[in-house]
């Protein structure tokens, strides 16, 4: 005796739950009930459940009965000749989808050799236990767990063709790599999911060496000359977007180029770029800061009276300017309107972006690291052959990560590009003995090893170095984007401390614990200088003890309460007036005492 | 490097008493003279920020152990709380900790397996429920009938009637008897009572304590070297030592306010040395004891427990502003406003805040103007 719940709804009770579950399957697999229905026994508990709701992720498997795969070789036959549809094969009731509930009920082989007469279903592949991501990754079956998660993860950073009608869209940020490749150790997945039309990386020759030192800590030691030739190039798109608003009051915003009465202008170069109208053209340069359109705002506050009466506009500039620290050419202009009748701009600005140090690349197989040198080719280690790597990687990332998924990819990829075919190397399909094979036919160790000679000197490299072809991807993670110091500039208005941000051009927190060490070394007069970015000077009453203020008209330093002037000079950080300034407000009377 | 060297010696506080540990005393002439300068130059100076370097000190291990932790899998011992919570515990002094534990050495005497496992016996709390077959309700008679298991029993070393007058002496409610030699009929002393009052009763009767001390939940006999040594799971030090047999010098337990109570402060603090240290040393985290120690005198100075933080040691803080910028500004102020309270800016934070250079180390040092 025993519950049945349809999506999660107690419906009844029934006395053989296992006779129930049977005869829906066996109904499911005729065709008389849904695909998508599935039925969950859970012991223990002696429940039912039956699922026809969405959001269950289903997964096809090919039914096994007394230990047979309904799907025989021979269906398979038919299969690819299109004799039979996918469809039927479900109809049939040879196929069929299970979720994630019923799969605890099932018992699923991985491997056709391994089906006994308890199994209930059998993978289509085995390499279908692996989700998408992780089987667009090559070798997954040599590498350990975690690296295939990184791995994944970074293929989501990779710049490569993300979109094909990139040139018509306007994302705010996008990367686009200039000579995209499919990778020589490609997965089946890649084709099946259609990213083999949009490729991610490029196939570079990388040797397992150290160089100098350069390539510790995961750096990597690139060609000068592959550099040149175009290796990892990529264009990086930003879009910026304007609105000319209509305010409360007969206001709006106007996009032209401003005149000189108006608040905030900004220097002439800035707006030397522009057309007529106030926007900048097609396939014009734009430099940091330089405006891409013009527009004018009413101001957020009326001022006082004073400077309305000196005739000082009312208006600001709130132009659209690139970003700090970014450049371009503009690729496109959009002028379009919301559905308010305002006017929307958006201006696009592309960004060819050359591979420097710093930039950041990845392998598929969580191997990440930045370029740590660019190396003239003549300087670069080379075989009897004359080849010569375009990066160098440090043979420490190997052996704590156990990534041998990718020495086999450099190894499969030299065997690639030896005998010009690409190399399946998805999970439990990659043959390593018939790569080896290929290497020896083609007239290579078959280790994928060689004797390597140093540009530099022309001697020969004691030992033996792995190069071989791997794919690398160029991510979107540039240090054009990500640089940043200071040493003095802005500060924010409230507090006079240092503006923070590298978009505002801020400056590097010293934050609580550093000035814990501070303390702990003693350097008092150290600690004293890093914190007196917003130091002020202030007078301060000797009666009163708050703060007075100078008196212009008067040419002396006065009592905000007392009216006299007995004041001393005191030297304090602005921030903590400030907190003087708001208890104040808070009616707390702060009284300072200056010994 | 000798101070620390002494430290090590078996819980010996030697490292605060100026003489030199024994290792040491038979120095002469100008060894003497080095070993003493270089206990001087071991020495604080004048203006080292001893406070912030024992925080750090002892946080900054403190941030490794939660990545690692440990484990001793298959090992008959008590799960006692360790690690990062322990350390927390201790440094936030919780009144009780989350896994009280007592550890009893045996005077000579008792130093035997038998007589170990008998004070054992005698210590570990028991309660009806422990020694109870079942318990049922008599509505003919409207009495609670009482079965004692019999294996319980011997194990517990109890009898019928050692359990009805342990339960008649803690409840006076009621009235026991001993029916035969495993039953016990249990009757309210009430003229008026009803199913529900044998309900409560039953319940309440439970939980009543037969045997044993209080609080000890569990109990391990074990042989330490040459030692019979008595590890318990709850703790309550007070009865434990009132016990004959027990060693009264080296018995301890983990609850560091139950010491305070019973040994006074000096031992709760040493206690907190030992334990904050202990906990380091299982994580292999090797902090010097000093840092510790100015932790735990700072945490008992005031002759009662502080906690380290806003309730405790942070919180009575002299500084209006070192408070405010520590937790609850808007408490702290209002309340220095309520009050008039005054900063003297003597201590570091307080002329951080001002941009003064804080009285620590080169800050310490003033100019003297010749007059």
């Amino acid at each position: 005796m025993g519950f049945v719940f349809i999506n999660g709804n107690l419906v009844g009770k029934v006395k053989d739950l296992e006779a129930l579950r049977a005869e829906i399957i066996e109904n499911r697999r005729k065709g008389r009930l849904p695909k998508h229905l599935n039925v969950y026994l859970i012991e223990d508990r002696d429940e039912l459940h039956i699922n026809i709701d969405g959001g269950r992720v289903l997964r096809p498997l090919i039914v096994v009965k007394n230990g047979k795969p309904l799907l025989t070789p021979e269906l398979k036959e038919k299969l690819i000749k299109g004799e039979v549809t996918w469809k039927e094969l479900f109809d049939k009731g040879i196929l069929e989808y299970l979720d994630a509930d019923e799969e605890d009920n099932a018992y699923i082989a991985v491997n056709e050799e391994e089906v006994t007469e308890e199994h209930t279903h059998l993978e289509l592949d085995p390499a279908t236990i692996l989700g998408i991501e992780a089987s667009l990754l090559p070798f997954p079956e040599m590498n350990r767990g975690d690296r295939l998660n990184y791995g994944s993860r970074m293929v989501v950073q990779a710049s490569g063709i993300y979109l094909k009608n990139y040139l018509i869209r306007d994302d705010t940020a996008a990367q686009l790599l200039v000579y995209p490749e499919l990778p020589m150790a490609e997965t089946q997945t890649l084709e099946a999911t259609g990213l083999a039309t949009h490729p991610s990386g490029q196939n570079l020759v990388i040797a397992v060496l150290s160089y100098e030192g350069y390539n510790i800590e995961d750096a990597l030691i690139v060609n000068k000359a592959s550099l040149e030739r175009g290796m990892g190039r990529s264009y990086f798109m930003r879009t910026y977007i304007t609105e000319a608003r209509k305010y409360w009051g007969g206001q709006e915003d106007i996009i032209a180029i401003p005149t000189s009465d108006i608040r905030g202008l900004r220097p002439e170069k800035a707006y030397s770029k522009l057309s007529e109208e106030g926007i900048i053209n097609v396939e014009e340069y734009a430099d940091s800061d330089d405006v891409l359109v013009a527009k004018i705002s009413p101001i957020r506050f009326i001022g006082i009276q004073e400077e309305l009466r000196i005739g000082i506009s009312n208006k600001r500039d709130n132009s659209v300017v690139v970003r700090r620290g970014e450049e371009g050419v503009v690729e496109k202009v959009i002028l379009t309107e919301n559905e308010n009748g305002e006017k929307i701009i958006k201006v696009t600005v592309r960004e060819y972006k050359i591979p420097e140090i710093g930039d950041k690349f990845a392998t598929r197989h969580g191997q990440k690291g930045v370029i740590g040198m660019i190396v003239p080719e003549e300087d670069m280690p080379f075989t009897k052959d004359g080849i010569k790597p375009d990066i160098i990687i440090n043979p420490h990332a190997i052996p704590s990560r156990m990534t041998v998924g990718q020495l086999l990819e450099i190894v499969a990829g030299k065997a690639g590009a030896l005998m010009g075919q690409r190399i399946d190397a998805t999970a439990f399909k990659g043959d390593e003995k018939e790569i080896r094979e290929m290497l020896k036919k083609a007239g290579f160790r078959d280790d994928g090893r060689e004797i390597l000679y140093d540009g530099k000197t022309g001697k020969k490299l004691e030992a033996q170095i792995l190069i071989g072809i791997g794919y690398y991807q160029r991510l979107y993670h540039l240090v054009s984007h990500k640089m940043h110091a200071r040493s003095r500039g802005k500060v924010t208005l409230l507090t006079k401390q240092p503006t923070e941000g590298r978009s505002k051009e801020g400056g590097l927190r010293f934050g609580e614990m550093e000035k814990d060490c501070l303390i702990a070394y003693g350097a008092a007069m150290t600690l004293k200088e890093r914190f007196s970015s917003d130091k002020y000077k202030f007078y301060v009453c000797n009666s009163c003890g708050v703060i007075a203020y100078e008196n212009k008209n008067k040419g002396r330093v006065e009592c905000p309460v007392c009216k006299g002037s007995d004041v001393k000079e005191v030297e304090m950080s602005y921030a903590f007036k400030l907190l003087l300034d708001e208890l104040l407000s808070m009616m707390i009377y702060p009284k300072i005492e200056v010994k | 490097m000798m101070a620390k060297k002494s430290a090590k010696q078996k819980n010996d506080d030697s490292v605060e008493s100026l003489t030199l540990p024994p290792k040491y005393q038979n120095l002469k002439g100008k060894k003497l003279k080095e070993a003493l300068e270089r206990y001087e130059k071991m020495k604080y100076e004048y203006g080292e920020a001893v406070g912030v370097v024992a925080a750090q000190s002892i946080s900054e291990p403190a941030t490794q152990i939660t990545l690692r932790a440990y484990h001793a899998a298959g090992r008959v011992q008590l799960v006692t709380t360790k690690g990062l919570p322990r350390l927390i515990e201790i440094f936030d002094a919780k009144k009780e900790p989350k896994t009280p534990s007592m550890s009893i050495y045996l005077e000579p005497d008792y130093n035997n397996a038998e007589k170990a496992h008998e004070l054992a016996s005698k210590i570990k709390e028991t309660s009806l429920k422990d020694v109870m077959e079942y318990d049922a309700i008599d509505l003919t008679e409207m009495v609670l009938e009482i079965k004692l298991d019999k294996n319980k029993l011997q194990n517990h070393l109890l009898d019928v009637t050692t359990v009805r007058n342990a339960l008649s002496k803690s409840m006076a409610t009621a009235e026991f008897e001993v029916k035969d030699d495993l039953t016990i009929i249990a009757k309210p002393k009430a003229k008026q009572y009803g199913l529900k009052d044998l309900q409560a009763m039953r319940t309440r009767l439970r939980e009543r304590h037969v045997k044993g001390i209080r609080g000890v939940k569990q109990i391990l006999v074990e042989k330490d070297g040459e030692e019979w040594k008595i590890t318990t799971l709850g703790s309550n030090l007070k009865k434990v030592l009132e016990l004959k047999g027990v060693d009264k010098r080296r018995t301890y337990t983990n609850n560091i306010f139950e010491v305070a109570e019973v040994l006074g402060i000096e031992a709760a603090r040493n206690l907190i040395i030992r334990e904050a240290l202990n906990t380091l040393r299982e994580q292999g985290v090797d902090t010097d004891v000093r840092h510790i120690m100015l932790v735990a005198d700072i945490m008992t100075q005031t002759g009662v427990i502080q906690p380290i933080g806003r309730y405790g040691v942070a919180g009575s803080k002299a500084s209006v502003l070192a408070r405010a910028n520590f937790e609850e500004t808007v408490k702290h102020l209002t309340k220095a406003a309520y009050l008039g309270e005054k900063d003297t800016l003597t201590s570091v934070v307080e002329n951080v805040i001002i941009g003064n250079a804080v009285p620590v180390g080169t800050g310490m040092i003033k100019i003297k103007y010749k007059d």
